[in-house]
C-alpha cells in the first residue's frame, strides 16, 4: 500500500539542537501541514542530551537521581508522544513525521508499521539485518534494540517519530534509564559493525532510503 | 444529545486509554478542536469536538480504558 504513497514531503535538518527548539519547530509545521500549507514534512535532528518522558513514563524508569542527571548535563522533558523514557543524545539522528494519516487510511497500526520497515530498510543498507519483535514496538536487531518508535497524532496528522542509534557512543546514557520501561539493551549501528559510520553519512543514507518509500525521485 | 465515540484507529488497535480531557463537564467546546487526548502502545490520539456545544457528561475519565465503537462522552449540541 505505502511503497506506491507518492508524498510531496519538505524536508528540514536542524542538525543538532536543543530538544525544546525541535518541539517548537515541529509545531510550526505541525500547523503547516494541518493548514495545507504543505502536504507533510520531515524533520532531521541531534539533540543535545535530554531525557524525554512520553505518556506512559513512570518516575521509576529512572534509575539514577536528579543530581546525577545535572552533573552530567542532561535535562528532564516530559512530552506529549505515546510510549515511555527514552534517552537522546549526539550520536541519535531523530527523525519526526509530520505525516497526515489521510494518506495512510487513517491507520495508525499501519503508520507504525511502516516506520519500523522504513527503519528496517535504512538498516540494510548498511548490511543490518533488522527485523520487528512480536509484542513489541521498534526495530531490533537479535533482542538489542537500535530504533525507538513514538508519535503523536492531532486532527490525524502525526508529530514525533524515530530515533535511531548511530554513534557507539549515544548508548552509555542510556544505562541511566530504562529504556521504554524495560530491561532492555540498546545498540547502534557502529556497534554492531564495528567501525566509523560518519553522522552525515547516516543521514543521507536515511533520506535516500526515506525517498524510496515515499516514491519521490 | 450528540455521543462521542472512540473510532477505529487502524487495524490490530481495538483499545485506548484516555490520558487527559481538554475540557470538563459543562464547559463548552467547539467543533473540531481537540477534545480528549488518548494513548495506545506507541502513538497519543487526539480525538476532535465532532460538534459545539455543552460537553454534558465524561463516561470515560483519566486513566480509564475504552474500546473502539464505545462512547466516551456525551456533548448537547448548539442549534
Amino acid at each position: 500500500m505505502l511503497n506506491s504513497l507518492k508524498l510531496n514531503c519538505q524536508i528540514f535538518d536542524l542538525g543538532r539542537v536543543d530538544f525544546s527548539y525541535a518541539c517548537d519547530f515541529q509545531k510550526e509545521i505541525f500547523y503547516k501541514v494541518k493548514n495545507h500549507l504543505i502536504d507533510s514534512a520531515l524533520i532531521l535532528s541531534e539533540f543535545d542530551p535530554v531525557i524525554t518522558l512520553g505518556r506512559l513514563s513512570k518516575e521509576e524508569e529512572i534509575k539514577v537521581p536528579a543530581q546525577e542527571l545535572q552533573k552530567r548535563k542532561i535535562k528532564i522533558i516530559p512530552t506529549d508522544r505515546a510510549g515511555k523514557t527514552t534517552y537522546h543524545g549526539p550520536g541519535q539522528l531523530v527523525v519526526y513525521f509530520i505525516f497526515d494519516l489521510n494518506f495512510f487510511q487513517k491507520d495508525l497500526y499501519n503508520f507504525l508499521r511502516w516506520l519500523e520497515k522504513l527503519g528496517i530498510s535504512f538498516l540494510g543498507k548498511f548490511g543490518i539485518l533488522a527485523t520487528f519483535k512480536a509484542g513489541f514496538r521498534g526495530v531490533w536487531v537479535e533482542d538489542k534494540k537500535i530504533i525507538s518508535i513514538g508519535i503523536a497524532v492531532k486532527s490525524w496528522i502525526t508529530y514525533h517519530g524515530m530515533s535511531i542509534n548511530v554513534k557507539e557512543e549515544v548508548l552509555d546514557n542510556f544505562s541511566l534509564i530504562y529504556p521504554c520501561g524495560m530491561d532492555i539493551e540498546m545498540t547502534s549501528i557502529e556497534s554492531i559493525l564495528k567501525k566509523d559510520i560518519p553522522f552525515f553519512k547516516a543521514k543521507e543514507v536515511f533520506l535516500s532510503c526515506f525517498k524510496e518509500e515515499v516514491g519521490d525521485d | 444529545m450528540i455521543k462521542v465515540i472512540l473510532p477505529e484507529l487502524g487495524e490490530g488497535i481495538e483499545k485506548a486509554t484516555v490520558s487527559y480531557w481538554y475540557y470538563q463537564e459543562g464547559q463548552r467546546v467547539n467543533k473540531d478542536e481537540d477534545l480528549v487526548e488518548l494513548v495506545t502502545d506507541k502513538a497519543t490520539f487526539n480525538l476532535p469536538s465532532p460538534c459545539t456545544g455543552i460537553l454534558s457528561q465524561i463516561i470515560y475519565k483519566e486513566g480509564e480504558t475504552v474500546n473502539v465503537g464505545e462512547v466516551l462522552a456525551l456533548i448537547e449540541e448548539e442549534e
